[in-house]
């Protein structure tokens, strides 16, 4: 029944769905928090900054943004990311484009959890003297991280569907795999059946894991 | 103006805070010079690429209306099959038996863990193998199914968690009054429940018009993304300004979407017809621990 599975790169299909999704969640953790940072913070040009690319970024389709990568990035301007062969140049496109769309919803669910710290917290650190970055850095931050993993979770496995996406530029991940062997085989139901299988099995467990830890670390007010 | 982050400034920060204004103006302003040089270079602003967008009105009528229109089209069909779809999972799953709330939470986790792009093209596969759909229609039927499958399950959480979040005197007054389950659901909870999650709807159709993109590039569906590939291969290589005109569409479109929602849910808020909370966008997830499909954009 799964003899026609042989010629099929699935292991590494889902190895590629697997890197695409670590490497963007990196990426977009790092950038979502300078942009909350940015979107919290005193300077208005930088806030303006902040809330103008949560705004624009988060109303274009995934879609657009990863073909742009690639038809207008890499093809139009020659932005290679300092690779040669077409497979990598795809694949580091692809995590570009997770990172720039990801880190507007990890801003707002940083930002959410910014605004749960109550306003008494800061005003004591800064009472104490601590300046705006270490309000933000000792005490703000920490506390807001620790209640938004609930959130972040959700970002983590929309993310992780998401790179269902990087199939549009050819990168060889699970859904360009499925889109291939549904062309070549007979035997949909059993091949969607796999698939489906292998989604949930990404998802549902990060879903359960990062809700109990948030459980367990929000801090209780 | 002050904040929890940081009080009303003295001199001091405000020196500060000019210096930071210069030194982020200096770097955005060498990055989009940057952009701008690397655009120059290779011929991407010059009107040539440009001028079919403002003069004449062939680019739009040939390309974008029509991409514009199977877009609108394919949403709209969408929300109006997943929203009865998705009102009767979500109370399903409040239901009292088991042989009911069991299968309905089933269904609604299961299509909420798979990617909508995978769905979409099992629906194409599935039209093309098993019905006599036109090779025409079947893009539109696949990104359909997709897109309904998905988000009826994403609407049922909403559903469930604008019932969840009225007061439980509501329900037990009514059946204090004598009024049946049935009767209770449809008399007394749903109807507030409709007005507690309007403002979560209308953020999913930003989700429902965003994913549609997926069937152009994948699926062959002629929508607006595919129009931007089609046209900036007949106007020859402007990709940019296609990319940029279609970027700028969709926007407008969902921008507007948003401030709708956001103006909705003020406006409920403001009016308290109902005693429930009004959800936004990000409660779409009702206990999202326990329920770990998550993920609603």
């Amino acid at each position: 029944m799964f003899d026609f599975l042989e010629g099929y790169d699935l292991l590494g299909a889902f190895w590629t769905t697997v890197q695409l999704t670590v490497l963007s969640t990196v990426g977009s953790l790092i950038w979502g928090t300078l942009l909350a940072a940015m979107r919290v913070g005193p300077v208005p040009l930088m806030r303006g900054f902040g809330t103008a690319y949560v705004n624009i970024v988060r109303n274009i389709p995934l879609t657009v943004i990863i073909l742009f990568t690639s038809l207008g990035l890499s093809q139009t301007l020659g932005v290679n990311l300092g690779a040669d062969e077409v497979d990598s140049i795809n694949f580091r496109l692809a995590v570009l484009g997770l990172i720039l769309y990801t880190s507007a919803f990890v801003c707002e669910a940083l930002r959410s959890g910014i605004n749960t710290v109550p306003v008494g917290q800061a005003e004591a650190a800064r009472a104490i003297g601590l300046s705006f970055a270490q309000v933000l850095g000792l005490v703000v931050l920490p506390q807001a991280f620790r209640s938004s993993v609930v959130p972040l979770a959700n970002v983590l496995i929309a993310l992780t569907k998401n790179t269902t996406v990087a199939a549009a530029i050819g990168v060889a991940e699970a859904a360009l795999l499925m889109k291939e062997m549904i062309e070549n085989e007979a035997a949909l139901l059993l091949i969607a059946a796999i698939f489906a299988f292998g989604f949930v099995c990404l998802t549902l467990p990060t879903g359960l894991i990062l809700g109990w830890v948030g459980k367990k670390v929000a801090v209780k007010r | 103006m002050s904040s929890v982050l940081y009080d009303a400034q003295g001199p001091r920060a405000k020196r500060r805070n000019v210096l930071f204004t210069v030194v982020f103006l200096v770097a955005l302003a060498a990055l989009l010079w940057w952009v701008y040089r690397a655009l120059d270079e290779k011929g991407q602003l010059e009107w040539a690429q440009w001028e079919m967008f403002f003069t004449g009105t062939e680019a739009w009528s040939t390309y974008i209306w029509p991409g514009l229109k199977n877009t609108l089209t394919a949403a709209a069909l969408s929300v109006l099959i997943a929203l009865p779809l998705g009102a009767v999972l979500g109370i399903s799953r409040l239901s009292d038996h088991a042989w009911i709330r069991v299968p309905a939470a089933l269904v609604v986790e299961f299509f909420r863990a798979i990617p909508v792009l995978v769905l979409m093209i099992f629906g194409l596969a599935l039209f093309a193998q098993y019905t006599d759909v036109s090779t025409d229609d079947r893009p539109l039927y696949a990104v359909i199914t997709g897109l309904v499958l998905y988000n009826a399950s994403v609407l049922a959480e909403i559903v469930r968690a604008g019932i969840l979040a009225l007061p439980k005197g509501q329900s037990e007054a009514a059946m204090a009054i004598g009024l049946r389950k049935g009767q209770v659901m449809r008399v007394i909870l749903l109807p507030q429940a409709v007005t507690a999650m309007l403002p979560a709807i209308v953020s999913q159709l930003v989700v429902i018009v965003k994913d549609t993109a997926l069937g152009g590039a994948i699926l062959t569906f002629p929508e607006l993304l595919s129009a931007a590939s089609t046209m900036s291969a007949y106007y020859g290589a402007n990709t940019i300004a296609s990319f940029t005109v279609v970027a700028v569409i969709f926007i407008a479109i969902n921008f507007a979407l948003t401030s709708f929602a956001s103006w909705l849910e003020r406006r409920l808020r403001r009016a308290k017809k109902s005693t429930g909370a009004v959800l936004t966008a990000d409660d779409n997830q009702p206990n999202a621990g326990a329920t770990a499909g998550g993920g609603t954009f």
